[in-house]
Parts: C-alpha cells; sequence; structure tokens
C-alpha cells in the first residue's frame, strides 16, 4: 500500500478547462459539485482507500521565529502571487496507477454547466516509512 | 441512565479518601467494566455496584503504587472504607472540572470524562483528535487540579461556560454532544439554585428543537428564515418555555436568559413575518448590555433589518468592524431585503470566502449563485 496526498489549489496551479469563479454556477451546479466530492470520499471509504480530508480558510499569514525571548515575526496577508492550498484529501492505494486514476476522477467533478472541471490537482506520494526491501 | 450515577459513584469515593485524579480513573474503569458485564448479569442496586466495583480499582492501583515505589500509603493501612455519606457533590464535582486554571479545551474534556462518564475514546471521536492527544489533555487538567481544594469552585458561571461549548461544538463520532450537554444541564440545574442555570437550560432546548429543520438531508444548512417550523420539535419547545418563565420570574437577568428569550419568541412565530422582531429587538438590547459582545451587535442589526426597515440594520452594520465573522452575510441579507440583488450577490460570494466552516460557506455560495442567476 502507498499513501498519497491530493492538493487542491485557490491559486497557483495552472487554470481549469472549465475555469468559472463558482459564485457564477447556477445552484444546482453548485449543489452537483458538492453532492460529486461528498460520494466520492464516501466510495473511498466503502473500498477502505480514504484517509483523510479537510479544506482550508484562503486567509493566512507566513509566520517564523525572530531569537530568544521574542515574539514569533509574521507576515501577511499572502500576496495575490503565492500559490495557495484549498484542501487536501490524503488516500491509501494499491500502487501509482489506482492514485492517477482517483485523482483523474476527483478533478473530473462537475463545475459549470454539469460539465467537468478538469481541474489541475497536485498528487504527491507520503515518504514511506519502511525502507524498501530489495533482492 | 448508567452515566446519571457518575458524579454522586465519583463523590462517593472522595469521601472515602480517595483524591479526585484516582477516583475519576477507578469511576471510569469500573464503567467500563459494568459495560462489559451488565447486559449478562444486571445488578440489583446500579449505583452500589458501581461503587463497590470503583473503590475496589482504586485500591487495587493505590496498592500496586505503593508496592512499586515502597512506601506506606494511608489507604493502605485502611482498606475497609467506611460507607459513603449522603451527600451529594455533583455541583462540586462541575466545578472542579470547570475550574478557572484549565483551559476550555482542557474543561470540556474533563466534564464529559470525569462527571459525563464519557471514555477517552468517544470524547476523541467528537473533537476529531487522536485518542493519545485526548488521554494526555485530560491527565494534564487532572494533574493540574492537584492541590485545588474540591470546596473552592470557580463559580457556576464557569460551568455553563463549559456546557455551552460542549453544546455548540460537537463535531462526529457516535455520541451525540448536543443531547449529552442537554442531559449534564439538567443534572446541574438539579443542584444550583441560579436562573442563568435554568436560562442555559431553557436556550439548549429551545436550540435544539430547531435541529429537525436546520439541515437538508444531505446535510446543506437552512438559515432559521427558511426552516419547516412545522419540522421543530413542539415537546422541546414547551419545555424550554416553561424552563425559562421560571428562570425568568427571578428577575435577575443574565446573557443566557436574554438569548433563550429570542429563541423562545422565534419558537413561537408560525412564520418569519409573524415573528415579534420589536420586542426581539429589545431582548437584544439586553443582551448587548450585558455582554458587549460585538456579535449580539450584529445580530441585533439584522434583527433591526426585520423590525425597522432593512436601511436601519445596514446602518447598525455600518457602526460595527467588518472583520467581524458572519459582517458580510449579514448585509448580504440585509441588502438583498432592501432590493439591491447584485450588491447582496457580491456581498455573499465574500461572505462565503470568509465563511469559519464548510456547511456555512457552500450555503453562502449557494446564495450568490442564485442571486446571479436571477441577474443574468
Amino acid at each position: 500500500m502507498a499513501k498519497y496526498l491530493m492538493l487542491k489549489h485557490y491559486r497557483g496551479a495552472p487554470e481549469a478547462v472549465n475555469n468559472v469563479p463558482m459564485d457564477q454556477w447556477a445552484p444546482e451546479e453548485l449543489s452537483a459539485h458538492i453532492q460529486y466530492m461528498n460520494d466520492f470520499a464516501a466510495r473511498l471509504e466503502q473500498s477502505g482507500e480514504y484517509i483523510d480530508s479537510q479544506a482550508l480558510a484562503p486567509e493566512g499569514e507566513w509566520v517564523r521565529f525572530d531569537g530568544k525571548g521574542l515574539p514569533p515575526v509574521t507576515d501577511g496577508p499572502f500576496p495575490e502571487t503565492k500559490d495557495l492550498i484549498a484542501g487536501w484529501m490524503i488516500i491509501d492505494v494499491d500502487n501509482h496507477a489506482r492514485a492517477l486514476e482517483l485523482a483523474g476522477e476527483l478533478s473530473a467533478a462537475p463545475g459549470a454547466g454539469g460539465e467537468p472541471l478538469h481541474e489541475w490537482l497536485e498528487l504527491r506520494p507520503f515518504l514511506s516509512d519502511s525502507p524498501q526491501r530489495t533482492e | 441512565m448508567l452515566r446519571d450515577l457518575v458524579p454522586q459513584v465519583l463523590s462517593a469515593l472522595i469521601h472515602r479518601g480517595a483524591d479526585f485524579a484516582a477516583a475519576e480513573d477507578a469511576v471510569q474503569e469500573a464503567l467500563l467494566e459494568a459495560i462489559r458485564r451488565w447486559p449478562h448479569e444486571p445488578p440489583n442496586d446500579a449505583k452500589g455496584w458501581l461503587t463497590a466495583v470503583a473503590w475496589n480499582k482504586f485500591l487495587d492501583a493505590a496498592r500496586s503504587d505503593t508496592a512499586r515505589r515502597r512506601r506506606e500509603d494511608t489507604v493502605h493501612a485502611e482498606p475497609c472504607a467506611p460507607p459513603a455519606p449522603a451527600s451529594d457533590d455533583t455541583l462540586q464535582l462541575y466545578l472542579l472540572c470547570a475550574h478557572p486554571a484549565l483551559s476550555s479545551s482542557s474543561a470540556v474534556a474533563l466534564t464529559l470524562r470525569a462527571v459525563g462518564g464519557l471514555t477517552t475514546g468517544q470524547i476523541a471521536q467528537a473533537y476529531l483528535v487522536p485518542e493519545r492527544t485526548m488521554a494526555q489533555r485530560i491527565s494534564r487538567a487532572k494533574r493540574k487540579l492537584v492541590g485545588a481544594r474540591f470546596t473552592d469552585p470557580g463559580g457556576v458561571a464557569t460551568v455553563l461556560k463549559v456546557l455551552y461549548l460542549i453544546f455548540n461544538e460537537g463535531y462526529s463520532g457516535d455520541v451525540d454532544l448536543v443531547a449529552e450537554a442537554i442531559r449534564l444541564t439538567r443534572q446541574v440545574a438539579r443542584h444550583a439554585n441560579h436562573p442563568e442555570v435554568l436560562g442555559l437550560l431553557a436556550l439548549m432546548l429551545l436550540t435544539a428543537a430547531r435541529r429537525p429543520a436546520r439541515a437538508t438531508p444531505d446535510g446543506s444548512l437552512i438559515p432559521l428564515v427558511d426552516q419547516d417550523r412545522t419540522a421543530w420539535d413542539s415537546e422541546l419547545i414547551d419545555e424550554g418555555t416553561t424552563v425559562l418563565q421560571h428562570a425568568l420570574a427571578r428577575e435577575q437577568l443574565g446573557e443566557y436568559q436574554a438569548q433563550a428569550a429570542i429563541a423562545a419568541l422565534h419558537a413561537d412565530a408560525p412564520t418569519t413575518q409573524e415573528t415579534d422582531w420589536t420586542q426581539i429587538v429589545e431582548w437584544y438590547d439586553e443582551l448587548v448590555s450585558i455582554t458587549h459582545s460585538p456579535v449580539a451587535r450584529l445580530n441585533r442589526a439584522l434583527a433591526l433589518g426585520h423590525a425597522k426597515s432593512p436601511e436601519a440594520g445596514l446602518a447598525e452594520l455600518r457602526a460595527l468592524p467588518d472583520s467581524l465573522p458572519r459582517h458580510a452575510a449579514a448585509a448580504a441579507y440585509l441588502q438583498e431585503r432592501r432590493g439591491d440583488l447584485a450588491e447582496a450577490a457580491r456581498l455573499y460570494a465574500q461572505a462565503a470566502i470568509r465563511a469559519s466552516n464548510l456547511a456555512e460557506r457552500n450555503y453562502l455560495m449557494h446564495q450568490a449563485s442564485r442571486l446571479n442567476t436571477c441577474l443574468d
């Protein structure tokens, strides 16, 4: 088994094919999209491949240590150019091919006009705990 | 209910000389044993059974502790404890679990376990944290309470705050934290003679009454104004209203009673149009003067939008910082009522981006999309 992170971006990813802002979709298109996402997660739970998913708020800030006894330094809000993660889903699958297949399905979630978004998702393998055995 | 006995059993152990932390562990173990054994061998005297088993667990733990540390313990010297006194320290236990020295997340966890009788696993699941993290949170909280005197309370207000947090912030798992918060608040109401306890109980009952109408089957939010009021639980409304009347009769107004009064006015109205918005605004005035909370002022602005005019509500909103949660959503709602659909759509989309949870974001995005579709 191998764990993968599927990352969704608010910005920073290449533009989706069906790229219409969400507030311009018809209400039933929004509902269909939300339903698709819920069904997708439920299906992966059923198949035993689902680990976790979370959504992130679009705002945030940079933070770093500024020396002993000093409060951390912050910098924000993020500039318009920053790559911005919207959320993720973690899956545990047999192999890379299955991870690709699932990421493809998630990217096909319906958007404006009921057409697939063709949204670009970032697929990242986890570093595994146990070293691979070589023979 | 088995878990209703937990505070009494816990206080019985403490009266026999066990310290709070060890007694709490022993009661938790006795509960787990009860869950295992009672289905096959139901006890004649549930409280007596739990107390005896918990006391034995406590003695076992104290003995092995003593042996490990190779020193004498007073407990070791007197294994035959006197029977538990009849006095019931339930309220003191609640006060201890809500001790001001604890962070609110620790107080919530400790309350659910020590007086609620939930397992660490159930609490962890409800708040979506790993079980080990929750176990640490609870044992750290108990360590913090060492030396805190059993009879040194932080006041009933701290207990109410913790119970309200449990009511509002349950997430998932197989435990219904709304029902659990109501059960615990009822228990506190039996032991504390304070109108705000009744106020909180009334608020919980009246809010819980709307639960069947608050979401569609797929989990989408339905706001108060759009809810099917025939789906509201009329038994909970009746009980909540009665409890509130008892509280208000004491003439010591507090924030929970004021909020419950607002909930009762909504519960009493067959539709949004027939709601007594003028009285609701007056109750918000009371609430604002008690709490000075900007969130209460924001809700007052919305009520004023109904009682007087959307413009009046918007004027109130402009006096509040737009960084307030739900500020854009409230402005959007009032703009739509005013008839400025384009501005309302823009504000709904902005509110969706700022929403702090997914269900709210989806709802607000839907409003933006609905209005944009009308405008096209």
